[in-house]
């Protein structure tokens, strides 16, 4: 019995032995990476990065939404215990595209009125800085048309009173 | 979001053939488009596309402005009207006084296009003025 227990003290101490000196030597990667993504979640302007371990060298990927956001994930990461180094692949994502400048009503009167003049049959108005139109046109003329008035940038159209022949 | 639901095939198109700066943006109900295609046959088949989803573009929702992307600054062009002569005007609007005329399928320099909608060209007779970048199509 006495050295039953002498053995399984032994061999228990040989698994801590074991335990210990792996712990010793160095984190392991997969442990790194738990500790990242858990730094990483508790920021807001982080969390969504995602990050890869290996030998200590941890390689951060997704998107970010500036250059600071970028910086600071790395930041983050590199002072988890057991990074040696940071790899910085996150893409900061494109800034988002500017809002449409729709021109005043009287603006866009003059500019419809160019655009028109050549159509006669048709009617035209500005209403709340949409194009209004009125009347009949030909397919092919109208085609022709639409693409000139798109670069007029209004606030769509109302076109229930225009017919295509 | 509906509407880029409803033009996603375009928006799919505009990307796969390496439409420039492509820019889809909804704002007040109204889906915009612009961008810039690498030739007239990718613009052309873009309306097309756009002419299928929303046949006879009544419904009105959708701006799209593409223009046609110029490797080299346009210098000449024909005066594409369907049969009259192309008004020459002092200034870009059809307010501004005629100075001159550009005859129907006659080729004409052009010296600026400052604006989309009007070109500043001069005719072989020296004739210098505004003209309606619609019935001007560019000569290579």
């Amino acid at each position: 019995m006495k050295k039953l227990l002498t053995s399984m003290s032994l061999t228990g101490l040989l698994i801590m032995a074991i335990g210990f000196t792996s712990c010793k030597g160095k984190l392991k990667d997969a442990d790194i990476k738990t500790a990242i993504e858990a730094a990483l979640k508790a920021d807001p302007m982080a969390a969504g990065t995602m990050v890869e371990v290996k030998d200590g060298v941890a390689t951060l990927t997704g998107e970010c939404k500036d250059e600071m956001c970028k910086n600071l994930c790395a930041e983050i990461a590199g002072k988890v215990k057991g990074v040696k180094s940071v790899v910085n692949n996150c893409s900061v994502a494109p800034p988002p595209a500017a809002p449409v400048i729709n021109p005043e009503d009287d603006v866009l009167t003059k500019a419809l009125t160019d655009a028109l003049k050549d159509h006669a049959g048709m009617g035209f108005a500005v209403k709340e800085g949409k194009i209004v139109l009125t009347g009949e046109i030909a397919k092919a003329k109208w085609a022709m048309l639409k693409q000139t008035l798109d670069k007029l940038k209004s606030k769509g159209y109302d076109l229930t009173g225009l017919t295509i022949k | 979001m509906a509407l880029q639901d409803k033009y996603q095939e375009l928006i799919t198109a505009a990307t796969a053939s390496a439409v420039n700066n492509l820019q889809v943006r909804e704002q007040d109900g109204v889906l915009y488009i612009d961008g810039e295609a690498p030739d007239g046959k990718t613009k052309d088949m873009l309306w097309a596309v756009y002419d299928k989803l929303d046949p006879n573009f009544l419904s009105g929702d959708l701006v799209m402005n593409i223009n046609v992307a110029v490797s080299a600054p346009v210098t000449r062009a024909k005066v594409t009207t369907e049969r009259s002569n192309l008004n020459i005007r002092k200034g870009p609007g059809t307010d501004q006084p005629i100075v001159g005329k550009a005859a129907h399928h006659e080729v004409v320099t052009v010296v600026s296009q400052s604006s989309d909608l009007w070109w500043l060209i001069r005719t072989a007779d020296g004739e210098e003025g505004y003209a309606y970048a619609q019935y001007l199509t560019p000569e290579s």
